[in-house]
């Protein structure tokens, strides 16, 4: 479980997260949805230390992020894993020594343990076989895999994803998030994804934070989002006219032009 | 402007206690640094024997028509090229021309890789980026450009001697006695140390200005010329300060 207290975050004289209490719990798929703009990035960011908040606590279950020194930190990020929106990988390497590098660095494992580990993620995102390409080598979609790859060699507690989907066709962004989904009940995992894909928060949003203009707007799941009457949702979600007349079919409310 | 430039020394020094930190692993280190070797090494081994040679047959022409009319003894044409080579040309000339090479490189390098979120997702691992991505070309480079060096003050004499042989009226026997006369070897103490400290500041500023990059291809861009532009300023910088120390 990660929380967020009182999270807030300016950059000069622009205030960006304005107060963010949120409960990211554990073996569940947290989502952060919000226009671009919102703070998403922001937020994720800051929960994972990549830019520390102007004010607020960030708590992986009992320990305080921000109160820790640089070596301890070092230390709980061996229980973190993340997939970037770009995927991060390390172009000069192969697919294989892109998810064995965290092994090799902070791992005493055999060569043999570290090839078994290596295959037996590979195979969990079904990337068997590929061991030997590189990244330029292999489809947009691929490299995502091979990025939760990374992300899970090291069988982390809590994993980040920030725009997941970005750049992918539907159907495998589907496929990524119950991908992502499936590895989070598996491990037990405390998932955060940071996402404005609609299909992604009606798949796999188990947990959802709605932000606006820095600040948390709406709270909830998949299932409530349908019914909910709130306006930021409304915007968000049902943005075109198409779905909002669909929307408002199904509930029996009145059409929108 | 000048506030700036502080805050940017200030940046370097603190950036730089992180790069000395307790390597994670170290035979991650030493395979980078291996790595490194070969490609700041080897890979700049090419360049510097074109530019030594050529460096080293101008050099010989010019004191030859310099010296050529006048009363001083011919063999001491041999001897100023020795000491001119040994002493500046070899070591701030192909460190120069090796910032341009080396520096850009490691400029867009890391400067890529912090665009590409490489260095962020090394920091989620719980990488130390500043000390993985740099010791390992601080030591490679402090071990390959001075013999980089020692290889281009060679190679220049060399040509020098050719270069005059060939097409002065000089008979070798004079430019070997030349070579040969006054030798001490504090100037290539001189030139060692000049190399320790020229190796050093390529690496370190190019490195920085590629870490701490932020933006498009242009800033990249951007950062390429600074490290480049910021190592020949410090090369010169230090050039004066030891010939100052050592030799004032």
């Amino acid at each position: 479980m990660i929380v967020a207290k009182n999270i807030h975050k300016s950059f000069g004289d622009k205030a960006v997260l304005k107060g963010i209490d949120f409960v990211f719990e554990k073996s569940k798929t947290n989502l952060i949805i919000g226009r671009s703009g919102a703070g998403k990035t922001v937020l994720l960011k800051a929960l994972v230390g990549l830019i520390a908040p102007t004010r607020g606590e960030v708590w992986y279950d009992d320990i305080d992020f921000y109160k820790l020194d640089i070596k301890a930190v070092r230390k709980l990020r061996k229980k973190v894993g993340m997939l970037f929106q770009g995927n991060a990988l390390f172009d000069s390497m192969s697919i294989e020594d892109n998810v064995r590098f965290p092994l090799d660095m902070f791992t005493n494992m055999s060569d043999k343990e570290k090839s078994t580990q290596v295959n037996s993620v590979l195979e969990r995102v079904e990337l068997g076989g590929v061991n030997n390409k590189y990244p330029s080598e292999i489809s947009g979609g691929m490299q995502k895999r091979v990025g939760i790859a990374r992300a899970i060699v090291m069988e982390p507690e809590y994993l980040f994803c920030d725009e997941p989907n970005s750049g992918l066709d539907p159907k495998t962004a589907l496929i990524i998030d119950d991908l992502i989904k499936d590895i989070t009940d598996e491990k037990q995992m405390t998932t955060i994804i940071n996402t404005h894909d609609m299909n992604s928060v009606m798949e796999i949003g188990e947990n959802i934070l709605l932000l606006d203009q820095g600040k948390v707007v709406w709270t909830g799941d998949k299932d409530r989002i349908i019914e909910s009457n709130n306006k930021f949702i409304d915007d968000f979600i049902f943005a075109s006219p198409f779905l909002k007349n669909m929307k408002n079919k199904a509930f029996g409310l009145e059409q929108s032009d | 402007m000048i506030k700036r430039q502080f805050y940017h020394l200030g940046e370097y020094v603190l950036w730089l206690q992180k790069v000395f930190s307790r390597p994670e692993k170290f035979k991650m280190y030493y395979k980078e640094t291996i790595r490194q070797i070969d490609e700041i090494g080897l890979g700049s081994l090419k360049i510097v024997f074109i530019i030594s040679v050529f460096i080293g047959a101008v050099t010989a022409v010019q004191l030859s028509y310099q010296f050529g009319d006048s009363l001083i003894p011919t063999y001491y044409i041999g001897y100023a090229l020795r000491e001119m080579e040994i002493v500046e040309l070899a070591p701030t000339i192909t460190s120069l021309v090796l910032a341009g090479k080396i520096g850009s490189s490691i400029a867009a390098e890391i400067g890529g890789m912090r665009q590409k979120e490489i260095i962020d997702a090394m920091e989620i691992m719980g990488v130390n980026t500043q000390a993985y991505l740099v010791l390992p070309k601080i030591v490679a480079a402090i071990f390959s450009i001075p013999m980089l060096i020692i290889i281009a003050a060679a190679l220049s004499i060399f040509s020098g001697f050719l270069a005059a042989v060939s097409f002065g009226d000089f008979i070798p026997s004079d430019f070997i006695k030349g070579l040969t006369s006054f030798y001490d070897s504090y100037t290539v103490i001189i030139m060692i140390i000049k190399s320790f400290f020229f190796s050093f500041i390529i690496i370190t500023v190019s490195a920085y200005h590629g870490y701490f990059v932020k933006g498009g291809s242009i800033e990249l861009g951007k950062a390429g010329t600074k490290a480049v532009v910021y190592s020949d300023i410090f090369i010169l910088v230090f050039d004066y300060l030891i010939a100052q120390l050592m030799m004032g």
